[in-house]
Order: structure tokens, then C-alpha cells, then sequence
């Protein structure tokens, strides 16, 4: 057997690859995300943040010709939405779900507007680094050959990890999200609190969206999203708010979004639209699975509406 | 606002207690009236700021919408047309609303309504029209019924969050339709676009009479005032507004609310497996993928405009069928994106959720002070600096 010539092995192997540059988004995503759950508001509004940012990176690589300022325009400009999120949500009777529906609306609708010029021309990639250089077998290099931001987002899922622990900042969190009252009480302003970490969670999620326009699937298009930052916040909750869980989790919806186009790529078309809707099935038997009438969450922030 | 009622016509509604009653029975109402119409205008004019900053004239963009939407007999109808399923799929986020949940996958209901029904049309061909048609809808109500009827279900037996799980259902919802639709129930005459089999001419629903918009405008009128009888009226209805205002409070009662969940959140799914029914037998002729055109979003907005009231969703859904109508208009003749619609829905949607916070703030809307007569005998209440303090 010729050693290009891996036949059905290629679907594992494409989905290994597959895993890793899909789930990239889904690790900013979900990373942002659990900071601002655990400081007890959801932002739902990720879906709309990842569109914008996919489209404002897409668009200020191409201006400037260098996709990292397009990565830093997208966390910027999540950065804001995120803001605009904890800001509003301090008023009282301001949902936060239903405003995260209406920025999810508001967001994809801003990206269309002013992504229209930008569906033509290609901008330049985000760098990756090839890891399987010592294999001759090109879906081996090819499945190896890992971006930049998923070696970051790794590198951050520990640090946050670790930061939740042992770090003022992480205790504050925790604190806050866990009763606004004991907060208060130790002198601390959940709405400060949790406007900076809804902040930070639309900038990492705008970074998840320039992932998408700059390095994979690499273009700026209105489909650029099926609903990754949605996925993410049912996977932060199937992590139980722990950021090495979210990690783990979007190597498996990755795994699972790479199913279809692996099984393609071996010449299997049946059930094409079936397999394309892998991951949200898997997101939704997680979720029945990990949820329970009876006992609450282990690990939920006290103050997280979606769980109470 | 309640002081602008002229004393005129105040008397054709004195109570028991007279003169304060009305005014009572004004103020109670206005704030849910007044707020919402105030955040429109905010709305609108947050979006000609936008339309101003991109270099664009508001005032055509206003022309143009009152034109392509609402300004002449064409358009109306034009909007009328695109209000129909924008009624019944609000319904299908202001039922559950009702409950105390978020449902904002009615998108999936309407796709599968819309299959369910294109394939019952062919199955059941060369029976009598009628039946044909009723079958339909019933195979529509059915499928919309069964998926977000599923999501009640989970919520309440599994404690899995309706928002996100009806939102992935809604995902699923359009695979499963695109596998169907161009798999199993494919219509191999329909080359680029894949559809099912079209309907024969004779199980298509018509127009009504003397006008330009199909019968589903009617169907989505009579869903709405069926849903404000029940909840308003019956005693399921009364089961569902305590359970959505204290869930602990109304099982302290006896109230089965796990059936209550599922019963209402099913009749919702099913209204916008209705609305896709009506878009396979009455605009489109056959189930393919422009059964996900949005509906569902655009009806999530129409229910939280309309504050989950199915008789208010009759208005809210004219006047934002006549937005989505004229963006075709907006697009050619000021040369913006198609995406314009989606920021003015976007812009309207956090503003009006953003009222929510003005409620119970305005002492003119309380309906205590008009009930005593204080404000009567002294105005001055009114004034101040006082007036957006929170009442206590």
C-alpha cells in the first residue's frame, strides 16, 4: 500500500485536523463565555459578536494588509459589543438572555451591512505552524499543520484555569457571580465586575470570529457562522465553568463538525446534510444529558439566571 | 400620556367610584401603550443617526420605507402578505413567553410545518381539496407542535434551557429539511433548487377576495385572538400566568405545570409549523430551502415588541411586515445593503428591551395615584425632579 494511499484511515485523520481547526472559534468562544458566566450574566449574544468580528478582521486585513491588526480590529470591536452588553444589563428589568437575542440579531445584521464590499477580495491568512513536517503523508501534514490561535487558546485555557483559582481577580469573579450580596458586602460593584468581564468575553469571541474570515474557512461570507457562538454557550455549561473542560469540549464539537466534510472527503454523500448537523446534536444530547430537574449545576455561578 | 385625555369623554366610563376609576383604568393601560411607542421613535431616530453617519439621507430612507411598506394599496398588501406568518410565528415566542420561557427556535417549527405539509400535499393527492388542505394544516400544527413541544418537555423534565436548546433545534431543524428536501422527497424535475414535489393547483391556497394577500393573513388573525381567549380567558390560560410568574407558587396551588409547559409550548410550535404550511400552500408550492427566510427571528422581535400580548402581535406584525417588505425598495433605490433591515430590527429590538426598565417609573402611569385623586386635586405630584424616581 502506497503511503499517500491511507484510505478510510484519512476520516480519523481528518478529523483529528478537522477538530483542531474547527474547534479554535469554539475555544474563544467559550473561554470568553465562561468569563462572563462566572461573573453571572450570559451573553448570548457571542453568535452576533463572532460575525462581526469574522467580518470587521476580514475587513481590516484587506485594508492594511496585515491580519494581525485585523485580529486586534475584531477584538476591539468585540470589546464593544461585550461592553454595550454589561452596560445595558445593569438597569433593572433588563434581561440579559433577551438582549443577548437582540445583539445576536443586531450584530450578524451590522456585519452584513458593512462586510457587503468585502465578500470579494482575499485577505491575507493568520499564520500556522507545521507540526508534521516528519511524516511523508500529506493528510498527516495536512491534519498537523496548526494555527497560532489554537496554540494561544490553549495556552489561555490553562492560564484562566489557573487564574480562577489563585488570582485576585479570579476570586472576584467567582464572588461576584456567585452572590451579588457577599460581594456588596466585601466592598466589591458586580455591575463593574461583570461589565469588565462581558467585555473581555466579546473580545475573545471577536478574536474566535477573525479565526473564522482570516485562517479557516478563511473568507469573509454572510454563512461565515452555523451557530458556533450559541454552541459555545451550551458548551461552557456542559464544562461545568471550568476553562480546561471548555477546552476539552471544543476538540469534541470540532471532531464532531469535521465529521461531515472528513466522511466526504472518502467519497461518502448519503446523509451529507445529516452528518452537517452533528454538532448540534451532540450540543443537545450533552445538554439533556448533563442537565437535571432535580439537582442544580455543579459549579454554577449562584447568580446565573440560565440555571436558576 | 394620561393627562392628555380630555375630560369629555371621561364620564362615558365612571365606575362605582366614579371619576377616578376611568383614569385608573387609563393610566393602568397607557404605560403599556406609551413606553413601546416611545421606543419605536427612539428606535428610529438611533437609526437615522446610523443612516446619517453612512452618508445616507434619512428622510428618503423614511420616504422609502413608507412607500415600499405602507403608502399606497400595492404595498399594503405587499406587507399584509409578510405580516401572515410573522403573526403566527410570533405566537410561537409570546405563548411560551407567557410561561416565563424564551423560545426563539419558532425558525425550525415553521421549516418542518412547511416540509411536513408539502409531503402530506403529495401523499395525500386526488383526495378532495378540502381535505387535502386540512390535512396539511393539521400535518403542519403536528410537526411545529411535536419539535418545540419537545423543547417544553425537556425544559421542564430535564431542566435543559429552552433558549439554547430550541436555537439548536431550529439548526437541526434546517438540515434535517435540506437532507429531505433534496434526498428522500426531492422532485427530480427541480434542478437548481432543490423542492419537493409542487402542489397540484387545486390544493393551493387562494387569495381572499378583492385583494392580493392569501388567506393565511386571516388564519394568523383568528390564531392570535384564539391565543388572547386563552390566555386571558380560561382558566388554563389564568394556570399559565401564575405558573410563569412563580413556578414554585403555582405547583403550591396543585397546577399540573409540566403538562402546561408542554401543552403550551406545543400549540406555540405548532401555530409556526402553521406559518410554514402556509408559505408551501399559499406562496411557494412546494417545500425547499426558502422556508428558512427568516420569519422566525423577525417574529421573535414582533412578540417582544407586542410585550407577549397576542392581540398587540396584530399591529406590531403590520407594521414590521411593511419594514421587511420595503427593504427590497431601500436596496435599489438608495443603493444600501439588504442587511439595512436587519440593523433597523436589530436597533429597534435592544431599544424596546431596554423600555422594560421604564415600567413602574413614571408616576403618571400609576394607577394608585389616579384611584385616590390625589393628582386630581394636586397636579403638582406630577412635577419635580421626583417623576422618574422609581415609586416605591
Amino acid at each position: 500500500m502506497d503511503a499517500t494511499e491511507i484510505g478510510l484511515w484519512g476520516v480519523p485523520l481528518a478529523m483529528l485536523g478537522g477538530a483542531i481547526r474547527v474547534s479554535t472559534p469554539f475555544i474563544f468562544v467559550s473561554l470568553g463565555e465562561a468569563i462572563t458566566e462566572r461573573s453571572g450574566r450570559i451573553n448570548l449574544g457571542l453568535e452576533g459578536t463572532l460575525v462581526f468580528g469574522a467580518m470587521t478582521a476580514y475587513a481590516v486585513a484587506v485594508m492594511t494588509g496585515s491580519p494581525w491588526l485585523g485580529l486586534l480590529a475584531a477584538a476591539a470591536a468585540g470589546l464593544c459589543f461585550g461592553l454595550f452588553h454589561g452596560w445595558i444589563c445593569k438597569f433593572r428589568g433588563v434581561n440579559d438572555i433577551a438582549i443577548g437575542i437582540a445583539l445576536m440579531l443586531f450584530g450578524s445584521g451590522l456585519a452584513f451591512f458593512f462586510g457587503k464590499p468585502f465578500i470579494q477580495p482575499s485577505a491575507p491568512d493568520l499564520p500556522a505552524i507545521p507540526f508534521g513536517g516528519w511524516s511523508d503523508v500529506p493528510q498527516v501534514q495536512a491534519a498537523l499543520n496548526v494555527n497560532v490561535l489554537f496554540l494561544i487558546g490553549a495556552a489561555l485555557a490553562v492560564f484562566l484555569w489557573w487564574a480562577f483559582r489563585n488570582t485576585r481577580a479570579g476570586l472576584i469573579l467567582r464572588v461576584v457571580g456567585d452572590s451579588s450580596d457577599a460581594a456588596r458586602a466585601m466592598g466589591l460593584n458586580p455591575n463593574t465586575v461583570r461589565l469588565i468581564a462581558t467585555g473581555i468575553g466579546g473580545a475573545l469571541a471577536g478574536i474566535g470570529g477573525a479565526y473564522l474570515s482570516l485562517y479557516y474557512p478563511g473568507s469573509w461570507t454572510e454563512g461565515i457562522s452555523s451557530g458556533q457562538g450559541l454552541m459555545a454557550v451550551a458548551l461552557v455549561i456542559f464544562a461545568r465553568w471550568n476553562p480546561l473542560g471548555c477546552f476539552a469540549a471544543a476538540l469534541l464539537f470540532g471532531g464532531a463538525g469535521a465529521l461531515g466534510p472528513a466522511l466526504q472527503s472518502v467519497g461518502v454523500t448519503q446523509g451529507y446534510y445529516l452528518f452537517y448537523a452533528a454538532p448540534y446534536i451532540l450540543t443537545l444530547v450533552i445538554m439533556i444529558a448533563t442537565s437535571s430537574s432535580s439537582r442544580s449545576l455543579a459549579g454554577a455561578p449562584g447568580e446565573l439566571s440560565i440555571t436558576k | 400620556m394620561a393627562d392628555t385625555v380630555s375630560s369629555a369623554s371621561v364620564p362615558v366610563m365612571l365606575g362605582a367610584r366614579g371619576y377616578p376609576t376611568a383614569l385608573e383604568w387609563i393610566a393602568r393601560r397607557a404605560e403599556a401603550f406609551v413606553i413601546p411607542l416611545a421606543a419605536l421613535i427612539v428606535g428610529m431616530a438611533l437609526f437615522s443617526l446610523f443612516i446619517a453617519l453612512v452618508g445616507k439621507s434619512p428622510v428618503q430612507l423614511y420616504e422609502t420605507t413608507w412607500r415600499g411598506g405602507f403608502g399606497s394599496w400595492f404595498s399594503v398588501q405587499n406587507s399584509l402578505s409578510r405580516a401572515a406568518p410573522l403573526l403566527l410565528a410570533a405566537l410561537c415566542v409570546a405563548l411560551p413567553a407567557r410561561l416565563g420561557l424564551v423560545v426563539i427556535g419558532g425558525e425550525g417549527a415553521i421549516v418542518l410545518g412547511g416540509v411536513a405539509a408539502a409531503a402530506m400535499g403529495v401523499a395525500a393527492g386526488g383526495a378532495p381539496a378540502f381535505f387535502v388542505i386540512l390535512a396539511m394544516g393539521v400535518a403542519g400544527l403536528a410537526a411545529g407542535g411535536i419539535w418545540i413541544g419537545a423543547v417544553g418537555a425537556l425544559r421542564h423534565y430535564r431542566a435543559v434551557n429552552e433558549t439554547i436548546s430550541s436555537l439548536l433545534m431550529a439548526y437541526i431543524a434546517i438540515a434535517l429539511m435540506n437532507h429531505l428536501v433534496e434526498g428522500p422527497l426531492r422532485d427530480p424535475a427541480s434542478l437548481n433548487k432543490p423542492s419537493t414535489e409542487p402542489l397540484a393547483e387545486a390544493y393551493r391556497i387562494s387569495n381572499i377576495p378583492g385583494m392580493d394577500v392569501h388567506w393565511g393573513l386571516v388564519v394568523g388573525v383568528i390564531a392570535c385572538v384564539l391565543s388572547w381567549l386563552l390566555i386571558e380567558k380560561t382558566r388554563w390560560g389564568f394556570a399559565a400566568r401564575i405558573a410563569g410568574g412563580n413556578v414554585r407558587a403555582a405547583q403550591v396551588q396543585g397546577l399540573a405545570v409540566g403538562p402546561l409547559i408542554v401543552g403550551f409550548t406545543a400549540l406555540a410550535g405548532g401555530f409556526a409549523g402553521l406559518a410554514g404550511m402556509l408559505e408551501v400552500a399559499a406562496v411557494q408550492g412546494s417545500a425547499n430551502a426558502s422556508l428558512a427566510a427568516g420569519y422566525g427571528y423577525t417574529g421573535i422581535l414582533v412578540a417582544f415588541l407586542a410585550r407577549h400580548n397576542p392581540l398587540a402581535i396584530i399591529p406590531v406584525a403590520f407594521l414590521l411586515g411593511g419594514i421587511d417588505a420595503s427593504g427590497g425598495l431601500i436596496q435599489r433605490r438608495m443603493d444600501l445593503p439588504d442587511a439595512t433591515v436587519l440593523v433597523l430590527q436589530g436597533m429597534l429590538f435592544v431599544v424596546i428591551l431596554f423600555s422594560e426598565t421604564f415600567y413602574g417609573r413614571f408616576k403618571a402611569f400609576n394607577p394608585d395615584l389616579w384611584q385616590r385623586g390625589d393628582l386630581l386635586k394636586r397636579p403638582d405630584l406630577l412635577k419635580g425632579p421626583s417623576l422618574f424616581k422609581r415609586i416605591a
